[in-house]
């Protein structure tokens, strides 16, 4: 299993007022290509910051994080940019789709960064959205659509790129049990069927049933990092 | 591509937000359309009454002949050449002789310009066939504006008294014989018009002028000892005037347009403000910050263009109208001591609608990109939680 991300003594410091907050203290992890992995820990313990920094939304005070062969600390705000474009996918909490867009022009969204043109933009979109089931809502708006649609929709947005790594922040927290597994089955079939890395930052034990290896984190250190069979 | 269609959505969505920013912003680009528009009719119809009806298409005045100085008007005059009469019979040039005068309409006493004009000229509109009726002894004909100064009529007879050439007084009495209307009020005025030869006569000026005016089929050629004035010397006063309507009216004209970009310039903190998670995730998804400040002025920038748009809706159907039935200003007209017709017709150039057209944009987009700057410095991660920043 090839690597993709690479974290050596990360370390990420907050300023609040005159001192520092250290949110994560001396990180060591690496992920290979496929793997279905989640970081959990309390409320605080530096989840969705070891996210952020390997999406390239933020960049490490000490150590390095190197994602797709590219050292995060060092790189530009296009070259950071390009690196979501291209192989980065997102889904967050709160699906942060765009309320004026329909369904396909969500999805179709990062496709259009990439200046792809319009009919292999039209197939990779609607094959996202077979992906997710989504494929006879095309035309909705976001408003229109239930929480597990919405984040499906999030789910195909952030795979028609094809990403290496998909991150997800709390994809289930604002789902109900039925939604949450039908989210996590459709988001571990793509893990498989397309050799997609998916890391979650969650304290949800629903996702953690369905992940392969667990980092568990507590007060910015890595307390254990295991492998389920 | 992403940005117009974009902000073209948001815009659209935003709703009532959107259309009374629009609303203001067509408002100021109609008004600014119209207000230029109207200027330039007045200016038009202002210059052409002018040489229709005083200053032809340039006049040839004696060397010593000052507008201003009514001391010169006594020595200005210069006998007509027999190249001068050519022209004169050809219809390129009309002489006009002036002499200061002093009349007694109804026993009160009253200063006059009296001017002396061929009867038979078509070179100004003024209707001077009228001194050729002389059934009831001399004839003048005046302006409206003169006419109700001196509450004479026609018909009426008034005593004229002037000075000739050698500074000898003499006295007359000229019967009215026509009171003309017309939009220039410096050939009204003050004025009275009587016939050459009867003047020249009366100042013992014989075959003399003051002035020559030039008409249409004239080639303005120089002629020896009279000096020529085009017609741009001769409407500078009425240029400057109108540039000076124009400047009073630009500085209101800005103030509307400031106070409707200041409204955008709201809209776009709020809209900044209040979509800081929209802002994160198109970072998220691969924009550049720069290109998600570009999202944002653009959607700024087009309420200029839905204003314009929305402008044109009204405004073509409302400049259409005002143009055909033309703007009155009443009978304040004959107060003001300006050129200025009874009804203006307002002049739209496409050089006036792209100028202002290029001014609103322009202004919006800036007024859109200040607040959006804001971007550049925001942190994701704390824009993706819809943080304060």
């Amino acid at each position: 299993m090839a690597t993709i991300i690479n974290i050596e003594n990360l370390v990420k410091r907050f300023p609040v007022g005159k001192s520092y907050f250290t949110a994560l203290n001396q990180v060591n992890l690496s992920f290979g290509r496929g793997e279905f992995a989640g970081f959990v820990g309390p409320s605080g313990s530096g989840k969705t910051t070891l996210l952020n920094i390997i999406g390239s939304l933020d960049t490490p005070t000490e150590g390095s994080a190197i994602v797709m062969e590219k050292s995060i600390s060092e790189l530009t705000h296009k070259q950071s940019a390009q690196l979501r474009n291209k192989h980065i996918g997102f889904i967050f909490q709160t699906y942060n789709l765009l309320p004026v867009y329909t369904v396909f022009e969500n999805v179709e969204f990062s496709l259009l960064l990439q200046k792809m043109n319009g009919t292999e933009r039209k197939k990779a979109v609607m094959q996202a959205l077979e992906w997710v089931g989504l494929s006879d809502k095309v035309k909705s708006k976001p408003s229109m659509l239930s929480g597990g649609e919405c984040q499906r929709v999030a789910i195909a947005r952030s795979m028609v790129k094809k990403p290496e790594i998909v991150l997800a922040d709390e994809p289930t927290a604002n789902l109900d049990s039925k939604n949450s597994h039908h989210i996590l089955q459709t988001m571990k079939t793509l893990n498989k069927e397309l050799n997609v890395t998916f890391l979650f930052a969650t304290h949800d034990e629903k996702v953690m049933k369905y992940l392969e290896r667990i980092v568990s984190l507590e007060d910015g250190k890595v307390v254990s990092d295991k492998t389920s069979l | 591509m992403i940005a117009f269609k974009l902000a073209l959505k948001n815009l659209i969505g935003a709703g009532l937000r959107t259309w009374l920013n629009v609303a203001v912003l067509s408002f100021a680009f109609v008004l600014m359309v119209f207000y230029y528009g109207m200027m330039d009719g007045w200016n038009r119809q202002g210059k052409k009454d002018t040489k229709d009806w005083e200053i032809g298409q340039g006049q040839y005045w004696h060397p010593d002949y000052d507008k201003y100085d009514p001391y010169t008007i006594q020595d200005a005059h210069l006998p007509l050449t027999p190249e001068i009469k050519k022209q004169i019979k050809e219809g390129e040039l009309t002489p006009v002789l002036l002499t200061q005068a002093t009349i007694y309409p109804q026993g009160r006493m009253q200063s006059a310009l009296l001017r002396g004009v061929d009867p038979d000229q078509k070179i100004l509109k003024i209707p001077t066939s009228h001194l050729k009726d002389t059934q009831n002894g001399y004839s003048a004909i005046i302006g409206k504006r003169m006419a109700e100064n001196t509450r004479l009529k026609v018909g009426d007879q008034v005593l004229i008294r002037w000075r000739d050439k050698n500074g000898m007084f003499d006295a007359i009495d000229m019967h009215i014989t026509a009171i003309f209307k017309c939009d220039v009020p410096s050939i009204d005025n003050g004025q009275m018009y009587i016939s050459l030869d009867v003047l020249q006569h009366m100042t013992n000026m014989k075959d003399e002028a003051s002035i020559l005016v030039a008409g249409e089929n004239s080639d303005l050629k120089p002629i020896e000892n009279w000096v020529f004035k085009d017609t741009d010397f001769l409407l500078a006063e009425f240029d400057a005037l109108i540039q000076s309507k124009k400047a009073g009216g630009t500085i209101l004209q800005g103030v509307l347009l400031i106070i409707a970009l200041l409204a955008i310039f709201d809209t776009q903190v709020l809209s900044i403000f209040r979509r800081q998670k929209e802002i994160g995730t198109y970072i998220a998804l691969g924009m550049t910050r720069k290109q998600v400040v570009g999202i944002f002025t653009v959607e700024g920038g087009a309420h200029s263009i839905l204003a314009i748009l929305v402008g044109a809706v009204y405004g073509i159907p409302l400049f259409i109208w005002l143009n055909t039935i033309g703007l009155s200003f009443g009978g304040s007209n004959a107060d003001m001591g300006i050129t200025i017709a009874e009804k203006i017709y307002p002049y739209y150039t496409l050089g006036l609608i792209v100028t202002t057209l290029i001014i609103v944009v322009i202004s919006a987009t800036i007024v859109s990109y200040l607040p959006a700057r804001k971007i550049s410095k925001m942190k994701p991660t704390d824009a993706l939680k819809g943080k304060l920043q």
